[in-house]
C-alpha cells in the first residue's frame, strides 16, 4: 500500500482526535503492552455489563497507524456483545481500518490494539471467570498475532 | 556530485549496493549509516578470497593455510593499532562488537573493582549498550549507578560530574565519544582528565567517533576504548576492546574456553597472554581479515578528510532542513561539536510514519527510540527520526531527502 493510500483523513483525523481516548476507573478489564521494535504503547480499560461492552477507553502512544487503530477499535466494540468482541480477527480489524494490504513492517502497529484487546481478555477469563479453557485459546491467538 | 573535500564519484563506484533501486526503480538514498554503513566491494573481495583460498582455524595448526589465515587474522590487529594509535598490539581484543567489549569491562573489570556503596557514572544521552551492562553489575554488587545530565543543546552537563567524583566512591566514568542520536562530539579529553586526578577509571564508547573522525587513543589516555567494524565500512560480528595492559592483565577471563589458557588441569587453568586471554573459542576470523579491508579503504581517503565531508554535508542538511514547515532539529548548531547524525521530528508525524512515507522515495532513514529510552525521556518524546552520513552520500541525495520530507508535511497536511 502507498502512503497516500495508508495515511487518509480518516487516519489522520483518529490520530488527532481519538475517539474513546482515557481511563476508567477500576475497570472489568485492563491491559497494557508495548511494542519492543518501536516503542508503541498502548493500555485498554473495559467495562462488562449483561456480557456487553458497556464502556472502553485506551490511552497510547505511537505512530498515527497504532493510535487510529486503537481508538476505531474501541467505537467497535463499543455496546457489542463480549463473545463477539472475543472472536474478533486481525482480518476484521484491518478492514475496519481500511488497510487489508498493509506490509510486513507496519502491520504490528496496526494489530497491537487487537492484541492489548486479546490479552486483556485473556487475564479477565482466566484470573476473574476462572474459564481456563477460553482464557487459553485467546492467549493462543493474541501471541500468534505478530 | 562531490564536496570539496573527496570525489564522491570515484568512492559511490566501490560499493555495488548504492546502484541498487528500491520502491518501484528509486534509487536508494541511504542515510541509515549510524546504525551500519554499506561494505565497499574491496571489503567483500576479501572475505570472499579468504574462503575461496585460505580458509582455516588459527592459532594452533602448523599448515599452510592456518599460517596465512593467523597472518591474515593479526595484520588486522596491527591496523587497527595503528588506525586509533595503539602502542601495544597485545591490548586490543577482537570481540563481537562493541556491546560485547562494554559487556566484557562490565563483566570481568567490573565484578572484580566495583563493590557495595561504589559508583558507576554514565550519561543521559548513552546507547543502551552503555546502560544496561551497569544495571545489571551495580544491581548484582549493591552499587550505584549515576547519570551525568544533558543541556537544552545535547551537551553534557559536566559539572554534575564533579559533584559525582568529590564523593570519591566513583570507581568508572563510562561515556558515548559521539552520540548515536544527538551526534554530540564529547568532551572526552576534559571528563578523562578530571577522572584521573581522582583516580578514577573512564570507558570510552567510541562506536560512533571512530567511524567518522581521526581518533588517537594515547591522546584520549582513557583506559577502555570500544568500536565495531560494522559501523565504518567492515562486517558485522567484529568489534574492538581496548584496555591497558596492566588493567586487562588483572582482569579475569570474559569466557572460558579454547585459545584464551596455557595449561589446563583437571581443577586448575592458567592464562594464555594477552590479547589470547579474552578470545576463547575460534573467533569470526573472515571479517576480522575483511575488516582490515575497511581499515585500508579509510587510510586511503584520510579520516580528517571523512570528517571534513561530513561536517560539509551535515551543514548543508540542516540549512536545508530548517526552513521546513513543522520541523524540530535536535542537537547542537556549533558543527565543532556534532557529527554527522540529525534526530528531528515533523510536526505531529509519529517518526515511524514519517520513516514509511520517505521510504517509498528511496530515502533509507531511522526511526524510533535509537536504542536510546533515557535520552527520549530527557528530550521528553516517544521517538525522533534520525538521519545520518558517509563518506558516499552526496548534496543531491540530501535533496531528494528534503523533497521527500515536504510530500510528507503535505501528506499530513502540516
Amino acid at each position: 500500500m502507498s502512503s497516500a493510500d495508508i495515511y487518509r483523513e480518516i487516519i489522520l483525523d483518529y490520530y488527532r482526535n481519538p475517539r474513546n481516548y482515557g481511563k476508567i476507573d477500576n475497570p472489568d478489564i485492563s491491559k497494557r503492552d508495548s511494542n519492543p521494535l518501536c516503542g508503541d504503547e498502548l493500555e485498554m480499560h473495559i467495562n462488562l455489563k449483561d456480557n456487553k461492552v458497556s464502556d472502553v477507553k485506551f490511552t497510547g502512544k505511537g505512530c498515527a497507524i497504532s493510535q487510529a487503530s486503537a481508538s476505531m477499535l474501541t467505537e467497535l466494540i463499543m455496546g457489542k456483545d463480549f463473545e463477539y468482541v472475543k472472536k474478533l480477527t486481525k482480518e476484521e480489524i484491518l478492514e475496519n481500518l481500511g488497510l487489508p494490504d498493509l506490509g510486513p513492517a507496519r502491520i504490528k502497529c496496526a494489530l497491537l490494539s487487537l492484541k492489548v484487546l486479546k490479552y486483556g481478555i485473556y487475564s479477565y477469563l482466566s484470573e476473574k471467570l476462572n474459564d481456563a479453557t477460553s482464557a487459553d485459546k485467546i492467549k493462543e491467538e493474541a501471541s500468534g498475532l505478530f | 556530485m562531490q564536496t570539496s573535500t573527496i570525489n564522491i564519484e570515484n568512492i559511490r563506484r566501490d560499493f555495488p549496493i548504492l546502484q541498487r533501486k528500491v520502491h518501484n526503480n528509486k534509487p536508494l538514498v541511504y542515510f541509515d549509516n549510524a546504525a551500519t554503513t554499506q561494505k565497499p566491494i574491496q571489503v567483500i573481495d576479501s572475505i570472499h578470497n579468504y574462503y575461496l583460498n585460505y580458509n582455516s582455524n588459527i592459532h594452533r595448526a602448523v599448515h599452510q593455510l592456518a599460517e596465512e589465515a593467523t597472518a591474515a587474522y593479526e595484520l588486522t590487529r596491527d591496523k587497527v593499532a595503528k588506525f586509533i594509535n595503539v602502542k601495544n598490539r597485545e591490548e586490543l581484543i577482537f570481540v563481537r562488537g562493541t556491546t560485547e567489549a562494554i559487556n566484557l569491562v562490565s563483566y570481568s573489570w567490573g565484578r572484580q573493582n566495583v563493590q557495595k556503596g561504589d559508583i558507576v557514572v554514565t550519561t543521559e544521552y548513552e546507547h543502551h549498550s552503555n546502560i544496561v551492562p551497569w544495571q545489571l553489575l551495580t544491581k548484582e554488587k549493591d552499587a550505584k549507578l549515576e547519570y551525568i545530565g544533558v543541556d537544552d543543546n545535547g551537551e553534557l552537563i559536566l559539572d554534575q560530574l564533579d559533584d559525582y567524583l568529590n564523593t570519591e566512591r566513583v570507581k568508572l566514568v563510562t561515556f558515548s565519544h559521539m552520540s548515536n542520536v544527538l551526534g554530540t562530539i564529547t568532551n572526552a579529553e576534559e571528563i578523562i582528565r578530571k577522572c584521573h586526578k581522582k583516580g578514577v577509571k573512564v570507558l570510552v564508547d567510541a562506536a560512533q567517533s571512530v567511524p567518522h573522525m581521526k581518533v588517537d587513543v594515547q591522546k584520549l589516555d582513557c583506559d577502555f576504548f570500544a568500536f565495531s567494524a560494522h559501523k565504518m565500512l567492515g562486517p558485522t560480528g567484529v568489534g574492538v576492546l581496548w584496555a591497558r595492559k596492566e588493567i586487562l592483565e588483572n582482569m579475569q577471563p570474559f569466557n572460558g574456553g579454547g585459545d584464551m589458557i596455557r595449561e589446563v588441569h583437571k581443577y586448575e587453568t592458567t592464562w594464555n597472554d594477552l590479547p589470547y586471554k579474552f578470545e576463547a573459542g575460534t573467533p569470526n576470523i573472515a571479517d576480522v581479515i575483511g575488516f582490515s579491508a575497511a581499515l585500508d579503504y579509510l587510510e586511503n581517503i584520510g579520516m580528517d578528510k571523512v570528517r571534513e565531508h561530513e561536517i560539509e554535508l551535515t551543514k548543508y542538511a540542516l540549512e536545508k532542513m530548517s526552513t521546513i514547515k513543522g520541523i524540530k532539529l535536535y542537537g547542537t548548531s556549533d558543527m565543532k561539536k556534532r557529527g554527522g547524525v540529525i534526530s528531528f521530528n515533523l510536526g505531529d508525524i509519529h517518526p515511524h510514519d514519517l520513516a514509511t512515507i520517505i521510504d517509498e522515495d528511496g530515502v533509507a532513514i531511522r526511526s524510533g527510540h535509537h536504542c536510546a529510552q533515557v535520552l527520549m525521556e530527557r528530550l521528553d518524546v516517544s521517538a525522533t527520526s534520525r538521519a545520518s552520513f558517509y563518506i558516499y552520500n552526496t548534496k543531491e541525495e540530501v535533496d531528494v531527502f528534503i523533497r521527500s520530507l515536504n510530500r510528507a508535511r503535505e501528506l499530513f497536511r502540516i
